[in-house]
C-alpha cells in the first residue's frame, strides 16, 4: 500500500569520488550493509517507544484481573519497576542477540513463536509473490502495448481495483464463491486436519509445509490438500501486489517506448510486440526489483489480514491473537522481527539492482 | 474568470485531460463526491442510527436476509446493514481529514527544514524516515493505535487513534517529497537573489520554496486518502478499531462477518466491503489521472499541438 510511482528507493546512500577505482560494487555492497543497523535500531526503537507509552506490559494484559498486590509482583520479576532507559538498553541489546522476550499471556519464548509460525508466513508470502508475477507483469506488458485504447482501461481499472480491495474482503469474497457456494476449495487453514497430523510427524520438520511434505510416506496426495487450501489465500494476497506490478510495468514500458533507441529499432521495422517484450521490458526490470523490496513490507502487512482471514496459523495469525490478548510482549517481537526481515529484504534488493544496473552504484 | 478556475488543480486538469483519461478522471471525481456527500448527509440518508437496534416494533432481530424494513439486512449484532454502510461513510472522511491534515504540517515542516537546513539534521531525518516508510505500514498504525489508546475507543478517541496511527504511516511521505523539491528549488537563481538581498531563512523557506514544492500535494493527499481508508479498516478489522456504539467503522463490519461467511450469508461482508472498494476506488482514480496529467511521458498525446501553445500549468512561480 505505497506509492510506488512517486515515491523512488532511497538515495541516502552516500557517493563515493569519482575516479575512486573498479572496487565500486564492494564499496557499495558494505555501504549498503551498514545502513542495515540503523534501519533495524530506529525501528526497533520506535517500536519499543510506542509500546511504553502506554506504560508496563503486564499491566495492559492482566491489569483488572490480577489483585495489585500480585500485579507489582509480577511487574517487579519481570523488572518493568526499574528506570525505561535501563530496559531500553537491555531490549536493544537482547534484540541484538536474537532474544525477544517471553510471552505473558502464554509463557512462551517469542523466538519460538517466531520460528514455529514463521514457515507458514514464509509460505504464502511466496504462494502471493507467484500469483503477483503471473498476473501483473504480462497484464502490465498487455497494458504498455495497446495503451491509450479501451482494454488498457479495463486493466487499469482492474489494477486499481485489486489495491482497492482489502485483502480481507477479497479473501472473504473468494471463500463465499469458491469455498462456501460451489465447495471447490477448503474454507480455511493450511491443510486439513489428516495432512496437519502427518506433516507434525515427520523427522525433524522445518514448519514450512512444502519441505516437510517431501518426508511425507505420500508426498503426492500431501502436495495436492496443500496446495487445494494454498490457492484462495495465495490469490487474495498476490491480487494486492499484481495491481502494483501491473501498474509498475505499464507505466515503465510505456516511458522505456519513447527513448531513442527503441525508436530507432521501430524505424528498422521492429514489431511493436517485440518492442514491448524485449527492447522495453528489460530496462523496466530494475524499478520493478527495487518495488519488490517495497512490497515484501506490503506482502508481510497484508499477510496479517489475510492469515486472520483464513485461520493460517502464521505470524499474522498469532499478532492478532496476541493483539486481542493484550500480550503486547509478543506484540513488539513480532513487529521487531518483521522490521528485521524488512531491513534484510531491502538490502538484497538492492544489491540485486546494483548488480544488474552500474548506475545504481554510484 | 477561466484564467482563475484553469489554476485551480482538479478543474486544470478536467480541462487538460482527453478521452480515456478523462473518462477515467470525471468516473473518479463522480465517485468521490457521491461518498462526501454521503458522509455529510448521513444522518438524513441512513434509515437507522449506527448503534440502533430497535424501533417502535421491537427489536431488529439478528442476521436477517436483505429486504423488508431492512433494504441490506441486518448484521450478526442485529445492526441495520444500510444504516452502518452509510454512517461509515462519515468516520472514513473524518479520519481522513485528520490523518492528512496531520501528516501534512508535520511532513511538510520537517522536509522543508531538513532540505533547506541540510547537513546532519538533514541525513538522520532521511535515515529515520526511509527506516519508517520500508516498514509494513500497518503493523506501524498497529503499534500506534496501541501507543495512542491502548486498545479501547470512544468515538474521538478512537477516531484519533485511527488518524494518528495512519499520520506516522504518512509523515515521512510528506517528508521525502517535499524534501527533495526543497533541495532542487535551493539552488534555483531565484532563491539566491533573495538570499542577497537579505531575506530571511524563514521568510525564503515559505515564500520561495514553499510555493513551488508543493505541485505534488494533490497527488499525495489522493493517494493517502485511499490508504488512510485501507488502513482504517485494517486496523477495524483486527479488533484496534472503534467500537460499534461509538461510530460505523466498515473493518469493523467485515471482523464480525467472518463466521457468518462461513454459514453462507454473505450481506453483511458484502456491502461494508463494497463500500470500501467504492470510495478508494473513486479516490485512487482521481490521483492516477492527476499523476499521468502530471507527467508528460504518461499525458495522452493527442492535443499535443495545442499544449504546445499554452503555457506549462507547473510552471515556477517566483
Amino acid at each position: 500500500m505505497t506509492a510506488p510511482e512517486i515515491a523512488g528507493p532511497a538515495s541516502v546512500v552516500p557517493t563515493t569520488r569519482p575516479g575512486t577505482g573498479g572496487n565500486k560494487l564492494l564499496r557499495f555492497i558494505i555501504v549498503r550493509f551498514l545502513l542495515i543497523f540503523p534501519t533495524i535500531f530506529i525501528l526497533v526503537t520506535l517500536v519499543f517507544v510506542l509500546m511504553r507509552t502506554i506504560g508496563d506490559p503486564i499491566t495492559a494484559a492482566l491489569g483488572g484481573r490480577l489483585p495489585a498486590d500480585q500485579l507489582a509482583q509480577r511487574i517487579e520479576e519481570a523488572g518493568y519497576n526499574r528506570p525505561i532507559l535501563v530496559q531500553y538498553f537491555e531490549y536493544i541489546g537482547q534484540v541484538f542477540t536474537g532474544n525477544f522476550g517471553e510471552t505473558i499471556s502464554d509463557h512462551r519464548p517469542v523466538v519460538d513463536v517466531l520460528v514455529r509460525y514463521g514457515g507458514a508466513t514464509l509460505e504464502l508470502a511466496f504462494y502471493a509473490l507467484i500469483v503477483a508475477f503471473i498476473v501483473g507483469i504480462p497484464l502490465g506488458m498487455l497494458a504498455a502495448y495497446v495503451r491509450d485504447r479501451w482494454p488498457d482501461a479495463i486493466l487499469r481499472v482492474f489494477a486499481i481495483l485489486c489495491y482497492a480491495t482489502p485483502v480481507f474482503f477479497a479473501g472473504l469474497l473468494l471463500k463465499l464463491i469458491f469455498a462456501v457456494g460451489l465447495g471447490w476449495l477448503p474454507v480455511a487453514g493450511r491443510a486439513s486436519v489428516r495432512t496437519e497430523l502427518q506433516l507434525t510427524r515427520v523427522d525433524d520438520p522445518t514448519g514450512i509445509y512444502l519441505i516437510d511434505a517431501l518426508k511425507t510416506s505420500n508426498p503426492g496426495a500431501v502436495y495436492a490438500d496443500l496446495l487445494a487450501h494454498a490457492v484462495l489465500p495465495g490469490v487474495a494476497l498476490g491480487l494486492l501486489t499484481a495491481g502494483i506490478f501491473l501498474r509498475l510495468v505499464r507505466t515503465n514500458v510505456i516511458g522505456t517506448l519513447s527513448m531513442d533507441y527503441v525508436d530507432s529499432a521501430r524505424s528498422r521495422g521492429v514489431r511493436e510486440y517485440r518492442l514491448v517484450t524485449k527492447h522495453a521490458l528489460k530496462p523496466a526490470s530494475i524499478p520493478i526489483i527495487t518495488v519488490i523490496g517495497l512490497q515484501i513490507a506490503v506482502l508481510l502487512g497484508g499477510a496479517v489480514l489475510t492469515e486472520t482471514t483464513f485461520e493460517w496459523q502464521g505470524l499474522g495469525f498469532m499478532l492478532t491473537q496476541y493483539l486481542t490478548a493484550r500480550d503486547f510482549v509478543a506484540v513488539q517481537g513480532i513487529v521487531a522481527l518483521l522490521a528485521v526481515i524488512v531491513a534484510l529484504t531491502n538490502f538484497i534488493v538492492d544489491i540485486i539492482a546494483a548488480l544488474i544496473d552500474p548506475r545504481v552504484r554510484y | 474568470m477561466t484564467k482563475i478556475l484553469d489554476r485551480l488543480p482538479v478543474v486544470r486538469h478536467v480541462r487538460q485531460s482527453v478521452g480515456l483519461q478523462r473518462g477515467m478522471l470525471v468516473t473518479g471525481l463522480a465517485i468521490t463526491a457521491v461518498f462526501v456527500l454521503t458522509a455529510i448527509f448521513a444522518p438524513i440518508i441512513a434509515p437507522y442510527g449506527y448503534s440502533q437496534l430497535r424501533d417502535a416494533s421491537g427489536t431488529f432481530g439478528a442476521q436477517l436476509p436483505p429486504g423488508g424494513a431492512h433494504l441490506l439486512g441486518t448484521t450478526v449484532g442485529g445492526y441495520d446493514v444500510l444504516s452502518r454502510v452509510i454512517w461509515g461513510t462519515q468516520t472514513a472522511v473524518i479520519v481522513i481529514i485528520v490523518a492528512v491534515l496531520l501528516s501534512i504540517f508535520a511532513g511538510v515542516a520537517l522536509g522543508l527544514i531538513s532540505g533547506y537546513i541540510g547537513g546532519w539534521l538533514d541525513r538522520v531525518l532521511v535515515v529515520i524516515a526511509d527506516a519508517i516508510y520500508a516498514f509494513p505500514s500497518l503493523l506501524l498504525a498497529i503499534v500506534a493505535a496501541i501507543a495512542i489508546s491502548g486498545g479501547q475507543s470512544s468515538f474521538w478517541g478512537g477516531i484519533l487513534a485511527a488518524a494518528i496511527s495512519i499520520t506516522f504511516v504518512f509523515i515521512p511521505q510528506y517528508f521525502r517529497v517535499i524534501r527533495a523539491e526543497t533541495v532542487r528549488i535551493k539552488s534555483e537563481a531565484y532563491v539566491e537573489s533573495a538570499k542577497v538581498i537579505g531575506s530571511g531563512a524563514p521568510r525564503i523557506m515559505v515564500q520561495h520554496v514553499l510555493r513551488n514544492a508543493t505541485r505534488t500535494l494533490p497527488l499525495i493527499f489522493t493517494l493517502n486518502s485511499s490508504e488512510a481508508i485501507l488502513t482504517l479498516a485494517g486496523l477495524g478489522f483486527l479488533g484496534f478499531g472503534i467500537e460499534p456504539t461509538a461510530a460505523a467503522e466498515w473493518g469493523y463490519d467485515l471482523n464480525k462477518s467472518l463466521s457468518d461467511v462461513t454459514s453462507g450469508i454473505w450481506w453483511t461482508s458484502l456491502f461494508p466491503g463494497l463500500a470500501i472498494v467504492l470510495s478508494v476506488l473513486g479516490i485512487t482514480l482521481v490521483g492516477e489521472s492527476l499523476n499521468d496529467l502530471a507527467d508528460p511521458r504518461l499525458r495522452t498525446r493527442r492535443r499535443a499541438e495545442v499544449a504546445a501553445h499554452t503555457p506549462d500549468p507547473l510552471e515556477v512561480q517566483p
